[in-house]
């Protein structure tokens, strides 16, 4: 590790530097447990349309400041403007997918689109203003991190810090909301107001993500760390917090490592760092991970090879599979010669009756409680209790002996 | 309508017309599988394409960049269906995941390669040039039939009439098929159409489609005539057939208006210099859908409660 990697770790590399890495983790935070509201009601992208439609505030603002003879550049003001055509496209999205046949992802996207394209249409208006500095105005679109101001930092602490609070208030009606929304109607939790205020957070974060990692990025703190955290838990609550974690971290260590070397522009950095934490997680989490998932299958298929060995072996069958050979021979149930050991012939036998067991069992209870759970592996006793499996051994004959 | 229109307009004119058709189209099909999002994701992932390509080539030149954005496409929609898949999760989400981060790995890229001081910008991908595809030799309406103006047309214009001729003639070929898998997944596959194979297909014609137009005109248009046309012409009929030909109808509408609106609408307000005219057809199809959201005469489900959430 680089010595100023471990100084921007460890806020050693300037005031400025810090007060970014602490509002980068904030927000991050604020995202990461705002946005898995948003995934929880399947509603994610929507973060997207809002992020588009704060641009035609931004210009709006801009032009509204030159016209009354400031230099255009005031953040908080520039927010503002993001802020109510934000709210403005979020509420266009609502009104198409409820008044209109057309889907919500359609809503979504002509949303995006056009306001993006009327805040294009804005921005070449500005550039061609002679009053006002516009220099700082494409930043919007990608965000920017070298060209911010002590007090741009400041506006983002506090704003992430706020977001944060919110989320920790409103925790418990958004989750019954985002869980189900019927059930929470029925509790007489308001669901129309949480879910507005739940749209009232995503767009808090997008607003002050902006200036941090630029409209487009800004929807990935958003989304990826809700999903990264769904694969550890299916616990809601849990969620929130896994995924506001996650969402800290990418922060903290993307503008940490962004601040540790120059051309790293700190938006991609926070946003790749929480896709790598995504992969990771996506790989590794046990249960939904694709690891676990792998590892699920190759002890279920040792274990039918183990059933059919040594099925085979109580029939005294040649056994020429080689996965099933392995397994015999792993276990010690053959010798290497594929002749039987002693224990071998024991667990055979007693495999033998588990299937016949299961025959009968199978032919008299043809109930789905016990012929659905015959999958050739599970044991009977598992399933019947010891007086059932008296009264199938009484029909089948008799304690077999191995043969 | 003399000289200079020709000269200057007509050219960027029809480039924007050819691409707002060439992205209306597929984008019928797209809306009714609930895919509307698609075309903004591509439009997204064609940035890192489109880097990679130059630090390979090291060159800007057209065809391999094109390439390289295709390229990128396909591999995000592979990727969104990989995570969709391997992590069981929803749609929106996959995709939100795959293309934001893509999209920062292009960013990276960009930043990371001293791409920015050859005219490889973010703002030239996002705003596209259409005002500057000009058709210099051209002096008038009789060089529509002067071999030797004609072979100065911009490039762009060959090309995007080329793939707009070609995904129309695949939506004919097609028809069918696409319009019943499109209903009815279950039955076309019953009766034995390859479904996964038709939306894999229909999938890498928008890219395609997005590709060829970004590199003309910018993402704000592939995004906004991918879903504001087709719609818009939803809400206008029952039939996808009319549908189609409503969406065509309101794409050159859009770019039409949009283009003159941006090139003469700051004029008559008295301003000097035009306005971005992607982001102006974008806006005007905008205004198209909204008149359609609130007058079109099937705008609502039919059958739905009036006050359905």
């Amino acid at each position: 590790m680089s010595n100023a990697l471990l100084d921007a770790l460890l806020l050693q590399s300037g005031y400025n530097a810090t007060l970014v890495a602490i509002g980068a983790a904030l927000l991050g935070v604020a995202g990461g447990s705002g946005g898995t509201f948003l995934f929880l009601r399947k509603r994610a992208l929507v973060s997207d349309a809002v992020a588009h439609a704060t641009l035609p505030g931004v210009g709006i603002a801009f032009i509204i400041m030159v016209l009354l003879g400031g230099d255009g550049r005031n953040l908080v003001g520039l927010l503002l403007g993001s802020a109510i055509s934000a709210s403005i496209g979020l509420l266009l999205v609502e009104w198409i997918a409820r008044r209109t046949r057309l889907a919500e992802d359609a809503a979504i996207g002509a949303v995006l689109s056009v306001f993006f394209g009327f805040g294009i249409v804005l921005l070449t208006v500005i550039q061609t203003m002679s009053s006002g500095r516009q220099a700082g105005l494409e930043s919007f679109l990608l965000g920017s991190t070298a060209g911010m101001l002590f007090q741009d930092a400041v506006v983002i602490a506090i704003g992430g810090a706020l977001s944060v609070v919110a989320v920790f208030l409103l925790r418990r009606p958004m989750t019954l909301v985002a869980f189900d929304a019927e059930f929470a109607a029925a509790s007489g939790v308001p669901v129309r107001l949480i879910d507005l205020a739940m749209m009232g957070l995503v767009m808090a974060v997008t607003v002050i993500g902006l200036k941090l990692v630029g409209l487009i990025l800004v929807v990935a703190m958003l989304i990826i760390p809700p999903v990264t955290a769904r694969f550890w838990t299916e616990r809601t609550d849990r969620v929130i917090w896994i995924a506001g974690t996650i969402g800290g971290v990418s922060g903290y260590l993307g503008a940490a490592l962004s601040a540790s070397a120059p051309k790293l522009p700190t938006g991609p950095i926070i946003v790749l760092v929480c896709f790598a934490l995504f992969v990771l997680s996506l790989l590794l989490a046990p249960n939904r991970g694709v690891l676990a998932a792998i590892v699920r299958h190759l002890r279920f298929q040792r274990r039918v090879h183990l059933r059919q060995g040594l099925l085979a072996l109580a029939h005294q069958e040649q056994i020429f599979d080689p996965l099933t050979l392995r397994v015999l021979r792993r276990n010690r149930l053959i010798r290497g010669d594929r002749v039987a050991t002693d224990r071998g012939r024991a667990l055979a036998a007693r495999t033998l009756r588990d299937e016949k067991r299961w025959q009968v069992a199978r032919e008299i209870h043809s109930d789905e409680t016990v012929s659905g759970r015959y999958d050739g592996l599970t044991p009977i006793e598992t399933v019947l209790t010891r007086d059932e499996i008296a009264e199938i051994d009484r029909i089948i004959g008799g304690p077999s002996v191995a043969r | 309508m003399g000289a200079e229109f020709v000269q200057l307009s007509l050219t960027p004119l029809l480039i924007g017309t050819l691409a707002a058709i060439a992205c209306a189209l597929p984008g019928n099909f797209l809306i009714l599988r609930r895919q509307a999002l698609i075309g903004d994701a591509i439009s997204h992932v064609v940035l890192p394409g489109i880097v990679v390509a130059f630090l390979v080539t090291g060159v800007i030149s057209t065809w391999p960049m094109m390439l390289g954005a295709a390229g990128a496409a396909v591999v995000s929609v592979i990727l969104i269906e990989a995570i969709k898949r391997l992590g069981r999760i929803e749609p929106g989400a996959a995709m939100g995941v795959t293309f934001t981060s893509l999209f920062a790995a292009g960013v990276l890229l960009l930043e990371q390669s001293d791409t920015s001081s050859v005219h490889l910008d973010v703002e030239h991908a996002l705003y596209g040039n259409l005002e500057s595809l000009i058709w210099l030799a051209a002096d008038g309406w009789a060089s529509l039939v002067d071999p030797l103006a004609l072979a100065d047309l911009p490039p762009e214009l060959t090309r995007m009439a080329v793939v707009t001729a070609m995904i129309a003639f695949l939506t004919l070929i097609f028809w069918r098929p696409l319009k019943l898998s499109t209903f009815d997944e279950g039955f076309a596959a019953t009766i034995g159409i390859p479904t996964a194979v038709l939306s894999f297909a229909l999938v890498v014609t928008a890219a395609v489609a997005a590709v060829a137009a970004f590199d003309a005109v910018g993402s704000i248009i592939v995004i906004a005539m991918f879903i504001c046309p087709p719609a818009a012409a939803r809400l206008m009929t029952n039939r996808l057939e009319i549908q189609v030909v409503w969406s065509v109808a309101f794409a050159v509408l859009s770019a039409v208006a949009g283009y003159v609106l941006a090139g003469y609408g700051p004029l008559w307000l008295g301003a000097d210099d035009a306005v971005s005219a992607a982001g102006m057809i974008a806006t005007v199809s905008g205004l198209i859908l909204g008149l359609a959201c609130l007058f079109a005469p099937h705008r609502s489900r039919i059958g739905a409660p009036r006050d359905a959430t």
